[in-house]
């Protein structure tokens, strides 16, 4: 598309025009987590930002790990911190500053954070765009068939862990 | 052209599922008035056109006239977004859901178990923000209960559609549908029915499980603040989530679209459906006519202690008979 004094916008296509909103939503709403100052807020806009992050996985082809995200980031996670919010706190208040004593550390630690998956990034060989994706059926196969051969310890043990938190609830939502 | 076949196609297919979904909640509160009053002896609407057959139109224009309250002491933005939130996913768990051969309502995904899971993850935002943001001792009250009672029968629930997808075999409800099943695999999955019907009723805040609303305790729960156009909105979505749901059940337990000739002429497919889908709204109301309230410690008790062990061993032998019978 060409406007008045020569200067050249290209149309995206429809696929850009998509990602560049799952983009921006990421990003505002985590920027939304940080810098709200009411702190049942920040956590809506943290259920924003997963949803992003699943919108990512989508453009990735990756619907599976997509529905995944959802489920698992904001039908529990987000819903357990909403929770704990809601039943801490008084209703409305807690205008609290999203600052405190330590934000000069945690910033640092934070930029470094940064820089290291940065380099991380820049470090992995990705995938040229338009490879032959797995189908996705034979992907879920292929992803449960791993759990149980390759990394059956791990998936073993985080059941382990996960089974100690149900018995820990238990034990602690119990009549004495 | 790709804008054309990814936006504009999919948005008007959506807009026609819309129509048809807000114009059968319309008649599904007919439905039920009607129905109820039948069970109580009574005659039900009858004054506003035939049968009352427009009463819910002189309900909409009521809805649509009353003036906007937003009281003062609530969160703006966060009550405003709540009664949306509230709609948006009783319409796009419909996303999956084949309504005729090979045509599911709007994609056919292979992951349409998962997105059912999903979207009844997501299902109650709309009430915990409802109830948050009325900055109500009620509201909070109804929206925990309801929330904790979601999430907990979302349990048993994700169990059950877990053994269904295992003996299905795969993650899209077209294919669901159209694979043939054999006839143990039917009885066997009608034994479930019963309680995944109950899930449903938990998860859709239905009577006899309508305790986020419970008037004596709390008030009207978490829509205490609501009013107008809003309150309509929680209404919209507890009945258009009716129907999706039961149009759900039919698709998992009672093959969807199928009938007789449904594969010849592809029109009867809805049809089939559309019959389905009543007979189990019929349920939902014959059970909300003749079934009291249980406690609130009873409801979570019988969740925990009795659907969830049962969800657990009907997993189990689904996994046993999908291995050695399939």
């Amino acid at each position: 598309m060409q406007l008045p004094l020569g200067i050249e916008v290209p149309i995206p296509t429809f696929e850009q025009f998509v990602f560049i909103q799952v983009a921006l939503l990421t990003a505002v709403a985590g920027l939304a987590v940080v810098i709200s100052r009411n702190l049942f807020h920040s956590a809506l806009a943290l259920t924003l930002t997963f949803f992003g992050v699943a919108g990512v996985y989508v453009f990735l082809e990756a619907e599976f790990l997509a529905v995944s995200q959802v489920l698992v980031y904001v039908g529990a996670i987000a819903m357990l911190i909403a929770f704990a919010i809601m039943l801490t706190r008084s209703m409305m208040y807690g205008r609290t500053s999203p600052l405190n004593n330590q934000w000069g550390k945690s910033s640092l630690f934070a930029f470094l954070f940064f820089i290291g998956l940065l380099a991380f990034a820049r470090a992995t060989p990705w995938p040229a765009a338009g490879e032959e994706v797995v189908a996705d059926e034979a992907l879920i196969g292929a992803l449960g068939r791993e759990f149980v051969t390759t990394y059956v310890i791990a998936f073993e043990v985080l059941g382990l862990l996960l089974l100690l938190a149900l018995v820990g609830a238990v034990m602690l939502a119990r009549d004495r | 052209m790709d804008w054309l076949q990814l936006l504009v196609f999919p948005a008007i297919r959506a807009l026609i599922l819309i129509f048809v979904l807000l114009t059968g909640f319309a008649y599904l509160t007919w439905y039920e008035r009607k129905l109820l009053a039948r069970f109580q002896v009574r005659y039900g609407p009858n004054r506003a056109g035939k049968f009352g057959l427009l009463q819910p139109a002189a309900d909409a224009v009521k809805a649509f006239f009353k003036e906007e309250i937003i009281p003062n002491h609530v969160d703006k933005p966060v009550y405003l977004l709540a009664p949306a939130l509230a709609l948006v996913p009783a319409l796009i768990i419909w996303a999956v859901i084949p309504i005729a051969k090979g045509t599911p309502a709007i994609a056919d995904v292979n992951i349409g178990f998962l997105w059912i899971l999903a979207v009844a993850g997501i299902e109650s935002y709309g009430i915990i923000l409802a109830g948050w943001s009325s900055n109500n001792n009620y509201s909070l009250l109804g929206a925990l209960r309801s929330s904790a009672q979601m999430v907990s029968y979302e349990l048993p629930l994700g169990l059950f559609l877990v053994s269904i997808l295992m003996l299905a075999g795969s993650f899209s409800l077209v294919d669901l549908v159209e694979g043939s099943r054999q006839w143990w695999e039917w009885i066997w999955l009608w034994l479930a029915f019963p309680f995944f019907f109950i899930c449903i009723l938990a998860e859709t805040n239905r009577s006899p499980f309508d305790l986020p609303e419970t008037e004596n305790e709390l008030v009207a729960g978490f829509q205490t603040e609501y009013g107008g156009m809003k309150f309509a909105l929680f209404f919209i979505a507890e009945y258009v989530n009716m129907i999706s749901t039961s149009a759900i059940m039919a698709t998992l337990f009672f093959g969807g679209w199928k009938g007789p000739f449904a594969e010849q002429y592809i029109w009867l497919g809805p049809v089939y459906l559309l019959i389905k889908v009543l007979i189990l709204l019929f349920l939902f109301i014959w059970v909300r006519a003749s079934i009291g309230r249980p406690r609130y410690d009873q409801l979570m008790k019988f969740c925990w202690q009795f659907m969830l062990p049962l969800g657990l061993v009907y997993v189990s032998i689904s996994a046993v008979l999908a291995v050695f019978l399939k």
